[in-house]
């Protein structure tokens, strides 16, 4: 039973850590929270249900389907909801998140809207291929749910510590005017960074679908506080921060109900956060506190 | 002046008028009698009470056009409230002067309406509350509602008999009162019948995990799974179970009891045992003549509520015929006295409590669809 919940704990984690990094992303760029983040993945997942189970489409173009509209969906957000009150002198910092919060209600009753308040089956039949190892059954997908979390965890440092692109992001992060200044397009890197962010959400939203085969209008929600969570906890902004605190998430609560009392499930892996957090403030991967970065 | 003497003259007339139609029926001799309804007529509820009067209408034309007795229904609306059934049962106990009452809707409408209609001794029967205590309240007060406290049970008692389970895990929602108090009553059960309880595992509203879970019921091999969840949770539990190679039967409360596990879980759900007062398929000719008629004038299929509502209201005219006269005490009585009435819900009696005796339908998914279980 270890094997099998270890397994169970790594693909739930892998699925965090995804969630968590579209929010560290847009964290690290423009230091606000995209409360939106869960609802797009929420829509990631529903587009890509419609185009597996619906339209009979193979899983690759599901994938595509859901990368391009949440990705739209992100292109939306950034020139509508926080463009506007980043460019407007005074506007306080909070007031991106509560816009953002605004976009997010819209979205889940728009879902309701759309699809209905019930679960819907996610039908592929690459969700039913597995292999035995010993006396364990593997699913294919939880392999795939692995590697895709690993792939964009890797992808995305290299891409923001190597190439130039990361690097006139991280500029941007810096600080806005200065790179404003320097020459760096800063609205088209926040812009990318929101899209980028939003297109892993839609990933991570394939990827429930095809791991649970069940997904409903709620999932967002769900889903988007334990991402929040897991960024506080695994560092503000950190990229191997949020695959680290994804996994621990993801384990701790699978092993609190092989272990200890299923009822305790969410308490527990909380408890965890906060304990460490009182050990580390900054978080696991936390760099040095705000007053230096800033 | 003038208008108390035109009072007196309307009132008059119809007292001859329903003299002269007394005379004129005086061949059967009816039992007349004038018969409350508080249901839920407006607001949130209103489908409940829409199915429960519809079902009492369709019983009382069949009634009437027998000529055995004659009922004039009173319908009030409740509204769902306490305060609104109060004043329901006081007007119709006080002015439209009924000799028995059929409901209100809600468990605590009935807490509040049956102490009243008890104190001023007019038999009330509720035929939707399942809530405990609800017979409690006084001996002028009856159900023909099953509740979930002996659902369960018949579920779990034709399931452990036919697939000799010995070893149960016990799998329920811990924050949803409904699905907690069935979890209870599973618990109970399993205890009474001395099962090995292998393991308790919660899980909340809206997840959309339960491997974690599954995957320990399975490592501890149960005979059955004993799963209090409603229908959107309890449809996933039962897909990812058979995909982990979870097999073994599951028996469900009240909250699984809806094609929509079916809709949700596809052929997952087979072999799902859940019990419920009201089987619409069933081959009995009274089932199926009460659908067809039911059909005909609502343009829908009855649901649970009509068909517990359609009983009440026979239940209560057989009494009326038993007690001979449209008098409050001696209809109690024989109310009191039913027993093995048959009704579209199955054989009915009242227990010494004036609470519901009857076997519920025990059903089983099989090719996709709710089958009785044998």
């Amino acid at each position: 039973m270890f094997l099998e919940q270890l397994i169970n704990g790594i693909t739930l984690g892998s699925i965090y850590a995804i969630v968590a990094l579209g929010y560290t992303l847009v964290f690290g760029v423009l230091d606000i929270i995209n409360m939106a983040h869960g609802e797009i993945f929420m829509f990631g997942a529903f587009v890509s249900l419609l185009i597996v189970s619906k339209a009979g489409a193979p899983l690759p173009v599901a994938f595509l389907g859901a990368i391009v509209v949440t990705a739209a969906m992100g292109l939306l957000l950034e020139r509508f909801a926080l463009r506007p009150l980043r460019t407007r002198p005074g506007a306080s910092h909070l007031a991106s998140l509560i816009s953002t919060i605004g976009v997010s209600i819209l979205l889940e009753n728009v879902a309701h809207k759309i699809f209905g308040s019930g679960n819907h089956l996610f039908e592929t039949p690459f969700a039913e291929i597995s292999f035995t190892i010993g006396p364990v059954t593997v699913y294919l997908v939880q392999v795939v749910i692995l590697l895709i979390s690993l792939f964009l965890m890797v992808g995305l440092s290299l891409w923001l510590s190597r190439t130039r692109a990361g690097k006139a992001l991280r500029a941007t992060a810096e600080n806005l005017e200065t790179a404003g200044l320097l020459g760096v397009d800063t609205n088209r890197m926040i812009t990318a960074t929101v899209v980028i962010a939003s297109a892993m959400g839609g990933v991570a939203g394939v990827l429930v679908g095809m791991a649970f085969n069940y997904i409903n209008n709620q999932i967002g929600l769900s889903m988007g506080l334990k991402g929040l969570a897991i960024i506080i906890f695994g560092g503000m902004g950190s990229v191997y921060g949020a695959m680290a605190g994804g996994l621990i998430l993801g384990l701790s609560e699978t092993f609190v109900v092989a272990y200890g009392s299923s009822g305790y499930r969410d308490a527990i892996a909380f408890v965890a956060i906060i304990v460490i957090l009182l050990i580390r403030p900054q978080g696991l991967f936390g760099q040095a506190p705000a007053e230096a970065r800033r | 002046m003038k208008r108390t003497v035109r009072l007196f003259a309307v009132v008059a007339c119809a007292l001859f008028a329903f003299m002269f139609m007394g005379a004129e029926k005086a061949k059967g001799e009816p039992i007349r009698a004038k018969i409350g309804v508080i249901s839920i007529i407006t607001g949130q509820g209103a489908a409940y009470g829409e199915a429960i009067t519809n079902g009492i209408k369709l019983a009382r034309d069949e009634v009437n056009a027998k000529g055995e007795v004659f009922v004039d229904l009173k319908i009030e609306d409740s509204s769902g409230k306490q305060e609104q059934a109060l004043a329901a049962v006081q007007k119709l106990i006080n002015s439209e002067k009924v000799v028995a009452i059929i409901g209100p809707t809600l468990s605590n409408e009935m807490m509040a309406a049956g102490p009243e209609a008890n104190a001023s001794g007019v038999p009330i029967m509720g035929t939707s509350t399942t809530a405990k205590g609800i017979t409690q309240i006084g001996k002028f007060v009856f159900r023909n509602s099953l509740p979930e406290s002996q659902a369960i049970p018949a579920a779990v008692g034709q399931a452990v008999k036919k697939y000799n389970i010995k070893k149960v895990a016990l799998l329920y929602g811990n924050d949803d009162a409904f699905t907690k108090s069935g979890f209870d009553t599973m618990k109970e059960v399993s205890e009474k019948l001395k099962l090995n309880i292998v393991t308790i595992q919660e899980f909340q509203k809206g997840q959309a995990d339960y491997k974690a879970q599954l995957t320990k019921i399975t490592s501890l091999k149960p005979d059955a799974v004993f799963c209090s969840a409603l229908y959107n949770e309890g449809g996933v539990i039962l897909a990812q179970a058979r995909k982990m190679g979870l097999k073994v039967p599951f028996v469900g409360g009240n909250g699984f009891n809806s094609p929509k596990v079916i809709e949700i879980a596809k052929e997952a759900a087979e072999g799902l045992i859940v019990a419920t007062p009201w089987f619409g398929e069933k081959s009995d000719p009274q089932v199926k003549a009460f659908v067809a008629k039911y059909e005909k004038a609502y343009g829908k299929k009855p649901d649970q509520f009509a068909a517990q509502a359609y009983d009440a209201f026979y239940i209560m005219t057989n009494a009326l015929k038993a007690a001979g006269t449209a008098d409050r005490a001696k209809l109690r009585d024989s109310l009191a006295a039913t027993k093995n009435f048959q009704g579209v819900l199955g054989k009915f009696s009242f227990d010494a409590e004036r609470d519901v005796v009857m076997t519920p339908n025990v059903l089983i998914v099989k090719d996709g669809k709710f089958t009785i279980f044998n």
